[in-house]
């Protein structure tokens, strides 16, 4: 590799970003020149009596960046991670220049082009062509460069019959395209994006994933930030886990996206599942460890009873619920060698060991199918486990989850052949 | 570094991003988004008369239904000295002096909030947003422009040497809209109190600057103070230009016109600079 493929593009030292709550009569949203001179008024007051008292406490400080430092290298694809309020989108806002760090120091090398938003500055008045130039110009393109990639701006968009009509006719489809067509011939050195793929229909959040992974394919540097795993599996090759303003870590997807999953899904504080089954029987536990698996992955599950007098179990599954309640599996635990047989206070656990659980992700809910020797009992909603998406195949995004059933197959998708 | 061909502006493009920076790139970078301006401006320009029956008619029947009130209140009912000029005259030429730099005020100071989406989402000076926003009114004084020429013609009223001037003063009205423009387009970010006290202050505006009248109409004792109105010397100015018509006192108010417009402008700007930095986070 040469000198400057691998230099540092982009270097954050330290920022940080504060922003001020105000907590009392905070009635509006934006302050009023009568609050801020009835509150000077009464301070004036205050002090003409001499009762300057330390305001009280109307405002908290709120620290939505945290001494974040990293680095990016040129061609780096990073994708930045983290739950709602980690501090991702102020990032990107400082990053591009919108708002100002509090403290800290950014040195961005290369043109910078963000896109925290489809769309920006569209005028619902103006027709497709004027606002391919207007929105081209508003992302920093110049009137000669969006000239030259008009028609294919257009074609991208397909939107050729409607370039004359005012947008504001425009389907709700027609605009997102037009308006991602613009932003999509930005030639940027380095490209910004924020989420812009949570709105728009599933083809064309396809279609945009492909245009990012192209600009990414083609040795730019991208700053990509989503909620959607999968999205940034298949696009990014480094990762940026941010938390409560703070930087996590930083590092290759492959280790940090399995860090963050089992930290964001760490089995909450269980349900009580103990509760007594017959007359006999006590549930202790039920549950999977771990209780995050990505689909494809193995976990195991372990019931456990106490026995209230003795007795026998003579039937036992563990049923497997999708969150829509839909029964999609169980699995039968009976012992061919008969009943098991409980003694008072005695702890009977099972574990069961599943190799593949080759579902599509989800939340899923474990229920107990329990039979005595004169009767049985179906528990529902006991315990869950959350399956997790696979990466996709490159750059091919599986469909959503609530098209693909409940079960992924274990299958090779053969050569293809085509007949003339 | 055989590679740093293709990267051509990557050293002009090197931007620093700290805290309280002022940024010696922020006039560069002025220029550099001149043509984001250019938009701008065209889309308020375009977008002003979409959708209406009598399109662009409307920056014609608006001054000259003014005019005709103006004319009847002052002219006709007051009856009052238009110093030896038509007074359709007198008052078209105050209403154009007085159109641009209203239009032009009001237009910039909603300007930053009326585009609030572009100020949270994407990076520019935002200077831009309030000096584009004065295409608009320019755009309607020129298309009235027109009617004052037909209006002499009609009168045969011929314009003068002065005339030359007179881009002078289109020039300076266009800076006084900007000069409080800019204040009020930072204010109204933070304080949406203005956006409600300024439509109120520009209806004033009409009657208490010399807009129906001429100033050679306010007596002697008070025209002094009267021309403390910075717009006293914008409107005079005008008419000097145009019609050839001048008060003794007109140096006196052009001069407090250029000093008022020259602060206010300075003062404006550096006001807008040392805000537009939390513009994104108040606004």
């Amino acid at each position: 590799m040469s000198v400057s493929a691998t230099a540092t593009v982009i270097r954050v030292e330290n920022l940080s970003k504060k922003y001020e709550i105000r907590h009392l009569a905070e009635r509006e949203k934006y302050a009023t020149l009568r609050d801020t001179l009835a509150g000077g008024m009464t301070r004036m007051g205050r002090r003409l009596i001499g009762r300057e008292r330390t305001s009280r406490a109307t405002t908290e400080e709120f620290w939505a960046l945290r001494d974040v430092s990293f680095e990016v290298k040129r061609g780096e694809v990073v994708g930045i991670i983290g739950r709602n309020g980690a501090g991702k989108s102020t990032l990107l806002k400082i990053l591009s220049r919108i708002t100002e760090p509090t403290c800290g120091r950014i040195e961005i090398d290369g043109r910078v082009a963000s896109l925290l938003e489809v769309g920006t500055g569209f005028h619902a008045e103006l027709t497709g062509r004027e606002n391919i130039y207007l929105n081209g110009s508003i992302l920093g393109m110049t009137r000669a460069e969006i000239k030259r990639k008009f028609d294919e701006i257009v074609a991208f968009a397909e939107v050729e019959k409607f370039l004359d009509t005012p947008v504001k006719r425009y389907s709700s489809g027609m605009y997102m395209r037009l308006a991602f067509a613009v932003a999509a011939h930005l030639e940027p050195e380095i490209l910004i994006v924020d989420e812009v793929l949570a709105v728009g229909d599933f083809e064309f959040q396809k279609k945009c994933l492909g245009k990012i992974g192209e600009v990414a394919k083609g040795g730019r540097t991208v700053l990509f930030v989503s909620h959607n795993i999968g999205a940034v599996q298949s696009l990014c090759n480094s990762i940026l886990h941010l938390n409560a303003g703070t930087v996590v870590e930083q590092g290759p997807v492959e280790t940090i996206i399995p860090a963050y999953l089992s930290k964001m899904y760490e089995p909450s504080p269980c349900l009580d599942v103990r509760r007594p089954i017959f007359d006999y029987l006590l549930l202790e536990n039920l549950a999977a460890t771990p209780a995050a698996v990505p689909s494809g992955g193995a976990t195991s599950i372990t019931v456990s009873f106490r026995g209230v007098k003795s007795g026998s179990i003579h039937g036992l599954c563990i049923l497997l619920f999708s969150s829509t309640n839909t029964r999609v599996a169980i699995i039968d635990l009976r012992d061919p060698s008969g009943p098991y047989r409980i003694a008072q206070e005695e702890v009977l656990t099972l574990q069961v060991d599943i190799r593949c659980l080759n579902l599509v992700e989800g939340e899923y809910k474990f229920g107990l199918y329990v039979q005595s020797s004169h009767s049985h009992l179906d528990l529902g909603d006991l315990a869950s486990i959350r399956v997790l998406s696979q990466a996709g195949h490159g750059l091919i995004l599986p469909y959503p989850a609530v098209y693909r059933g409940f079960v992924e197959l274990d299958c090779s998708v053969p050569c293809r052949t085509n007949l003339v | 570094m055989a590679t740093s061909a293709n990267f051509g502006d990557t050293l002009l493009a090197k931007v620093i991003i700290e805290a309280g920076r002022s940024e010696r790139q922020y006039w560069r970078d002025l220029w550099r988004f001149r043509e984001l301006m250019y938009f701008l401006a065209w889309r308020d320009v375009t977008v002003r008369y979409k959708q209406t029956f009598i399109g662009v008619a409307w920056a014609l029947v608006r001054p000259l239904a003014t005019m005709a009130v103006l004319v009847i209140v002052f002219g006709t009912v007051a009856n009052l000295d238009s110093g030896g000029v038509p007074y359709s005259l007198l008052v078209l030429s105050g209403m154009l002096a007085w159109q641009l730099f209203a239009t032009g005020f009001s237009a910039a100071s909603e300007s930053l909030v009326t585009n609030v989406g572009l100020i949270s989402k994407v990076y520019f000076p935002r200077l831009l947003v309030p000096v584009s926003s004065v295409a608009v009114s320019l755009v309607d004084f020129l298309i009235t422009l027109p009617l004052l020429f037909i209006l002499m013609a009609y009168y045969d009223h011929a314009p003068t040497w002065r005339l030359a001037f007179f881009p002078v003063f289109v020039i300076l009205a266009v800076l006084a809209s900007l000069a409080v423009g800019i204040w009020m387009s930072a204010l109204n970010v933070k304080y949406r109190d203005f956006r409600h006290a300024i439509p109120f202050v520009l209806q004033f505006g009409v009657y208490i600057s010399p807009v129906g009248f001429s100033l050679s109409a306010v007596p002697e004792q008070y025209r002094m103070w009267y021309a403390l109105n910075p717009v006293v010397g914008l409107i005079e100015g005008f008419r000097w230009s145009l019609l050839g018509k001048a008060d003794e006192m007109m140096p006196f108010a052009i001069s407090v016109t250029v000093t008022a417009v020259a602060l206010l402008l300075l003062g404006g700007i550096r006001h807008f600079r040392k805000t537009e930095r939390t513009f994104a986070d108040v606004i």
